[in-house]
């Protein structure tokens, strides 16, 4: 670890990708051994063994729901609790998914969707997020093979061997993945001031739902959804982005890129007809040019 | 009993994933609307920054070794920019607390 330097080194190829979620996974994989090993405890009390707690956390890969999970187990649940329950608790992996969806390449294979579907979690998903350009999905693969193992590792050891983990161990594992936090948030807001601003206000929006009474009988899972579309929405109407905007102060140059944008792609999109093939066509060469110069560079991948 | 269990497991997991994957499934296209966007591109911001605190805090049996670990966190972060050395500087700073504790 002392050999990469203080400079984001950006992997080349697929290979290496995979490599660097890696070892980027390993913070994630300590943060969710031992978040996962108290899951693990909690199986084990609502009568569950380790088979059934491996099987959990390999298929759900989430805390809060899992958790959730476990409780509606325990109380015998019905179908239909347990279906509204898991929504709710995990509806913030909804507003992730619909995030990473543009830090994909159009042209990259279907397949892709449905596996990083899996990888859906808070932490796999801000490290996911936080490349630049568009995401190589064996970059998530790759934190996503640590990180899980990590969950799965954790769990089962939770349920057989209790509340072996000495407290000075749990206490230094449990802030990992918040370190990790900070690691994503952080430098981006020493160039962006709007950034850094964004972050100050969420936590304080998110400490004032924590102490107000009333508020703070809000359960984590919704106050992290209400304030995440509260707080991220004004700051798209106060400060909407290009795409590949650098952070500039001021915002002279956006009333014109709008229209020539607008003037561009319309064209293009009615003059359709013909058979599905150029419908298809026509939509990935819109897409292509719609994202700039950023897919002809790392363009060839799928 | 136990395969009530596995039952419950599946219902569960299937709901889960689909939560994760339809987004996948229907947002194909790169996003027109400059304001859902720009939503989407601040989304991780806000989702994290909330997450973290005031949880750090909490997340230790001493709320003195969470701030240490958020302060530590910030200047690491700041300085290095680098994922690993944050995490780590976190995890020392509250064993190193928990010592003096």
């Amino acid at each position: 670890m002392n050999t990469e330097g203080k400079k984001k080194k950006v992997p080349h190829s697929a290979a290496g990708w995979f490599a660097y979620g890696l070892r980027n996974g390993i913070p994630i994989c300590l943060g969710y051994f031992a978040v996962s090993f108290a899951l693990g405890i909690s199986a084990r009390n609502a009568g569950m063994n380790a088979v059934q707690s491996f099987v959990m956390s390999l298929t759900m890969v989430a805390s809060a729901g899992q958790f959730a999970a476990i409780n509606l187990i325990a109380a015998g649940a019905g179908i239909f609790e347990m279906i509204t329950t898991s929504v709710i608790v995990n509806l913030r992996y909804f507003l992730m998914s619909c995030s990473l969806t543009q830090k994909l390449d159009p042209k990259s294979s279907p397949l892709h969707r449905f596996l990083l579907a899996y990888c859906m979690t808070d932490e796999i998903f801000g490290l996911s997020v936080s490349v630049d350009g568009y995401l190589d999905p064996r970059y998530t693969y790759g934190i996503t093979a640590v990180s899980v193992s990590g969950w799965c590792a954790g769990t089962v050891l939770g349920v057989l061997m209790g509340n072996i983990l000495p407290s000075w161990a749990s206490n230094a594992l449990g802030v990992a993945m918040y370190g990790m936090f900070l690691a994503i948030i952080i430098p981006p807001a020493k160039t962006n001031h709007f950034i850094g601003g964004l972050v100050a206000v969420s936590m304080l929006a998110s400490w004032l739902f924590s102490v107000i009474p009333g508020l703070k009988d809000i359960s984590s899972g919704f106050r992290v959804i209400i304030l995440t579309i509260v707080i991220a929405g004004i700051a798209a109407a106060l400060r909407p982005r290009e795409d590949g905007e650098e952070p500039v102060e001021g915002s002279l140059e956006e009333p014109l890129e709008k229209p020539v944008e607008e003037l561009l792609e319309k064209p293009l999109e009615k003059p359709v007809e013909g058979s599905v093939e150029e419908l298809i066509e026509e939509s990935v060469e819109e897409s292509i040019e719609g994202s700039g110069e950023k897919s002809a560079e790392k363009g060839g991948r799928s | 009993m136990s395969k009530n269990i596995y039952l419950s497991l599946l219902i569960m997991a299937l709901t889960i994933y689909a939560i994760r994957l339809l987004p996948f499934l229907f947002i194909r296209k790169p996003i027109r609307n400059r304001w859902f966007r720009s939503f989407l591109y601040y989304v991780p911001y806000v989702t994290l920054a909330v997450m973290t605190f005031p949880a750090i805090l909490t997340a230790t049996d001493h709320v003195a070794a969470g701030a240490a670990a958020l302060i530590a966190g910030l200047i690491v972060a700041w300085i290095t920019e680098d994922l690993f050395a944050v995490a780590i500087s976190c995890c020392a700073v509250v064993f190193i607390v928990g010592l003096i504790l």
